[in-house]
């Protein structure tokens, strides 16, 4: 029964929040049933939208992936935006502006590891103003992001600009630094391929390892935690490094994999999305693969949306904040998501 | 005091008003025990519905009424999640956050489709700034919360919810119905502080414009350790920290815009590092509430 439920819920509230869209799109006067086919054959249609849904599920996955455990710990990471910014940032800065990177098989890896170093270095931040000077992380991370977009912002116009100053952009990536694109595919690249299994590998982190039980004893109850000698700063820590690498890694991800440069508003909103992801997935490492493909989809699909029915792509936020609202309001009622 | 002085005072005040108005909703409202992380979308809210009916009807009153009733809107649907559906503060104010920014864009972009001539809304403050309303109510708002929170038996009872929910309970307070007051009123305060961005500090909505506005409110409600007084202090702070910031924009190029942009950011996060811990919060903030009999 309850494993009928935790299937059934989540589902639920995606449905319930589409009717209540529809209900709003109705009432500025777009035609709801229209917008919604245009949505859902621009995501899902072709084999081009749907290999631009894979694509897009990417980064969703992994920062909703780092969101997820972090509220399990009872961390509240709003700052996955901020994390991917500081990793593609700092992919592009290697890359662009570092000494040479060698061959490709040594180039790659290196650059991942770097931006998924750089968001945990991010997330650091917002740890280490937590376990010293008690900053409540929430307030923290979403500062981070606003200082992490301007320091792309900042970035793009100055010193990673492109050579030729045409544009606020970087330099092209090399060849050596892209992902490859998968055999016979137009858009998905290798990178996705990690992106999907680590969500295996973070579900194997967390229940199968006493890492993994440390951790979530803190979010259970960080008092009995500490009796049972967890170290809840530690565990603190250590989950929001974990959860800024994951957006870190995604930021380096979208470079190499996606867009080959670094410009302004590289991925806005991914970071809140992220969270709609975390909690549609019920905060399960696996649960995050099926809620990303579902936000990735509706993403896609938003833009197909704005030029069939008219209707602002930004609707999409609005049916983001119903699906928390709706799975958090009543999917899990009467219980703290931690 | 010469002329450069004194503008930079005016327009230190004129930045502080709407973070003043904003932290003074959300005092009350942690007061009562309820975090309020929603204030951004309810400042968002607030900013449109100010613009949209203040260009239409070309009424200051009308633009600002507009404004409140916006921030109420959102507020009462927060509310709904959080003191009835027992939904986490924290995850219902990031989805309003996200709600009103979808919103308020969907409503902004069918209101001015691209290419159309922005409508400007009516402004007040060109012709005396010092003596603006928005000025005169938040003064009033200040005193008036620190009276109602410090002297009053109605405040008092609030802050025993605050403090210690279950004990308020049982000697007759109805917990649920004083907390749902005090959202409403940070929403309102909180539309209040939005409408101020669009009537007074730019004539015109842009999608987002809050910036970042709301979350630095609910900042300054921390370090301010929940004194209205303290909290006034470090608005103007921050108003101070604002104006400067936009006249070394104007004066030189020497600092990157962005980089400047991010001294609001990173000033509140230094504060916060400073005194967040030596704060002590209501004891029962964000922990919800069910009557048991």
């Amino acid at each position: 029964m309850t494993r009928l439920r935790a299937f059934a819920q989540p589902i639920g509230a995606a449905a319930v929040a589409l009717a209540a869209s529809a209900a709003l799109l109705a009432l500025i006067g777009a035609d709801p049933l229209e917008a919604f086919r245009a949505l859902v054959s621009g995501a899902l249609g072709d084999a081009i939208a749907l290999e631009n849904t894979i694509v897009r599920m990417g980064p969703l996955l992994l920062v909703g992936l780092g969101v997820a455990i972090a509220f399990r710990c009872g961390i509240w990471n709003i700052g996955g935006e901020g994390q991917l910014y500081v990793g593609a940032l700092a992919a592009t800065a290697l890359v662009t502006r570092g000494p040479g990177l060698g061959s490709g098989a040594v180039a790659l890896p290196l650059v991942l590891l770097v931006g998924a170093g750089a968001g945990a270095l991010w997330a650091g931040i917002a740890a280490a103003l937590r376990v010293r000077r008690g900053v409540s992380e929430v307030l923290s991370t979403i500062l981070l992001n606003f200082v992490a977009v301007l320091a792309v912002a900042w970035a793009v116009h100055g010193p990673l600009q492109e050579a030729s100053g045409a544009y606020p952009q970087s330099d092209a990536l090399p060849e050596l630094a892209r992902l490859a694109i998968l055999p016979g595919l137009r858009r998905v690249h290798a990178g996705l391929v990690l992106a999907v299994v680590l969500p295996f590998a973070v579900w194997l982190l967390i229940f199968r390892s006493s890492a993994g039980l440390r951790l979530r004893s803190v979010g259970l109850s960080p008092d009995a935690a500490r009796y049972a000698g967890v170290s809840p700063e530690r565990e603190t820590t250590r989950v929001l490094l974990i959860s800024g690498a994951l957006a870190g890694l995604a930021g380096a991800l979208e470079i190499c994999g996606v867009t080959g440069r670094l410009f302004e508003n590289l991925a806005s909103g991914y970071g809140f999305t992220a969270v709609a992801v975390a909690l549609l997935a019920r905060l399960s490492p696996l649960g995050v693969l099926p809620a990303a493909f579902f936000f990735a989809a509706l993403a896609t699909g938003s833009g197909a949306m704005q030029r069939v029915a008219a209707v602002p792509s930004v609707a999409v936020q609005v049916i983001e904040a119903l699906v928390i609202l709706f799975s958090v309001g009543f999917a899990m009622p009467k219980s703290r998501t931690s | 005091m010469d002329a450069a002085t004194l503008l930079l005072g005016l327009s230190t005040l004129r930045l502080a008003t709407p973070l003043a108005l904003a932290a003074m909703g959300e005092l009350v409202a942690e007061r009562a025990g309820v975090l309020n992380v929603g204030i951004e979308g309810m400042m968002l809210g607030g900013a449109l519905a100010a613009f949209s009916v203040g260009a239409a009807t070309g009424s200051l009153l009308a633009g600002c009424a507009a404004g409140i009733a916006a921030g109420l809107a959102l507020a009462a649907l927060f509310a709904y999640f959080v003191l009835r559906r027992g939904a986490d503060p924290i995850v219902a104010g990031t989805a309003l956050n996200v709600l009103a920014l979808g919103l308020t864009g969907v409503v902004f972009r069918s209101l001015n489709p691209a290419g159309s001539a922005l409508a400007r809304a009516p402004q007040m403050g060109e012709i005396a700034p010092a003596l603006n309303l928005y000025l005169l109510v938040a003064i009033a708002l200040v005193a008036g919360v620190a009276f109602y929170l410090g002297r009053t038996r109605s405040g008092l009872a609030l802050r025993a919810v605050g403090e210690r929910a279950e004990a308020a309970h049982v000697q007759g307070v109805n917990v649920l119905r004083i907390r749902l007051g005090a959202v409403l009123f940070g929403g309102a305060c909180a539309g209040l502080a939005g409408s101020s961005l669009v009537l007074w500090i730019s004539d015109t909505f842009v999608e987002g414009m809050t910036s970042g506005r709301g979350f630095i409110a609910l900042s300054l409600v921390l370090f301010g350790g929940y004194r209205p007084l303290r909290i006034v202090a470090g608005a103007l702070l921050f108003g101070a920290a604002s104006a400067l910031q936009y006249r070394l924009q104007a004066a030189s190029s020497a600092i990157p815009y962005n980089l400047l942009l991010m001294t609001p950011y990173l000033l509140t996060l230094l504060v916060l590092a400073l005194l967040a811990g030596r704060v002590r919060a209501p004891a029962d903030l964000a922990r919800p509430f069910e009557p048991r009999d």
